[in-house]
């Protein structure tokens, strides 16, 4: 750190307020670090994963028996909220984690942040290809075609590419630190196009999707109180069974990776 | 005058419009509930979901062991 310039800054009465923040940051780095180790501890132990199977459970049933809004074209479709959209909160959720470890392989450089990084690309896109296709499926029955060129449609399969070129691009590098660390960047530059392209710029055009271009969202009127009771454990469930998923690759890539190091 | 009566019969006209109040009525899956029909769905979805649910807690379990030995 810059210590000397810090002693030249002036002094408000007896207070030097660079020791000061100092200290508060590193009050909220370490408080930060407790919650991240905390974090690490649960990734093996066995609770979150039933209270998971548990909300889904309780999504999947409620989902089918509750009552729901009669909306036309829509039907009984609308329930398809509880499945089709979970499954890009779950893909957000396990990316947003690739994100985190993709920056903290480059400050660390330490192997099993990328090997988390890779697995929680993995994850996600398997999620990623899930919610492509219920909602193809959903738009045939509801739009009248699989794909009807809907900006959001169209922006959800250019970012899909933008991951696969992920994983090509780890696989095209043989050496594996410069593999990673090639990787890592692009994730940090991928994940907010991603986000541009499927949350930002559907809604500044013409779309079918609820949400975009001028369309009310699944909101005030459309969403009452019965669905939200299930929208949003199904959001939760399935984010944390992406996480859950991500966390048994991630395990199984290390022990392949600690049994190649032995021998 | 009868400018202004024209004018009030023409704009009091929104009396006989309505657009927004009355629906068709949406046709809902209503005799897959009432026959009950509906519990097939739903435990068909249970069960492939259990054996989801199965089948990752097996492969955590897994994983634990060879942890362990570690």
């Amino acid at each position: 750190m810059t210590n000397d310039i810090m002693t030249k800054l002036p002094t408000f009465g007896r207070i030097n307020h660079m020791k000061l923040i100092n200290q508060i940051w590193s009050w909220i780095f370490a408080a930060g670090l407790t919650f991240y180790r905390f974090l690490q501890r649960q990734m093996t132990k066995l609770w979150w994963k039933v209270l998971v199977v548990i909300l889904i459970f309780y999504t999947l049933i409620a989902g089918f028996l509750l009552g729901v809004p009669a909306k036309a074209i829509l039907n009984e479709t609308i329930r398809n909220l509880y499945f089709h959209v979970p499954m890009w909160m779950a893909m957000l959720s396990v990316f947003v984690m690739s994100v985190f470890y993709s920056i903290k392989y480059l400050y660390k450089g330490d192997q099993k942040d990328d090997m988390a990084a890779v697995e929680c690309v993995n994850t996600g896109l398997f999620f990623y290809a899930l919610g492509l296709l219920t909602g193809m499926l959903w738009a045939r029955f509801t739009w009248g075609e699989f794909w009807s060129g809907d900006p959001k449609q169209n922006s959800a399969a250019i970012a899909f590419l933008l991951y696969c070129a992920y994983v090509v691009l780890r696989n095209s590098i043989d050496e594996e630190q410069k593999s990673a660390k090639i990787a890592a960047i692009y994730n940090i530059f991928a994940f907010p196009i991603m986000i541009v392209l499927i949350f930002v710029l559907p809604r500044m055009t013409d779309s079918l999707h609820p949400g975009s271009g001028g369309n009310p969202a699944f909101g005030k009127y459309d969403l009452d109180g019965r669905m939200r009771a299930v929208f949003y454990p199904a959001m939760l469930g399935w984010s944390f069974l992406a996480v859950w998923i991500a966390t048994i690759r991630y395990r199984i890539r290390l022990i392949e990776y600690k049994k190649n190091d032995i021998n | 005058m009868k400018k202004v009566t024209v004018l009030l019969l023409l704009v009091m006209s929104f009396v006989s419009a309505f657009a927004q109040q009355t629906q068709a009525p949406v046709d809902m899956a209503e005799e897959l509930y009432k026959s009950g029909k509906i519990y097939v769905v739903v435990l068909t979805i249970a069960i492939i979901f259990a054996g989801l649910a199965i089948y990752l807690f097996s492969i955590d379990r897994r994983l634990k062991k060879i942890e362990k030995e570690k």
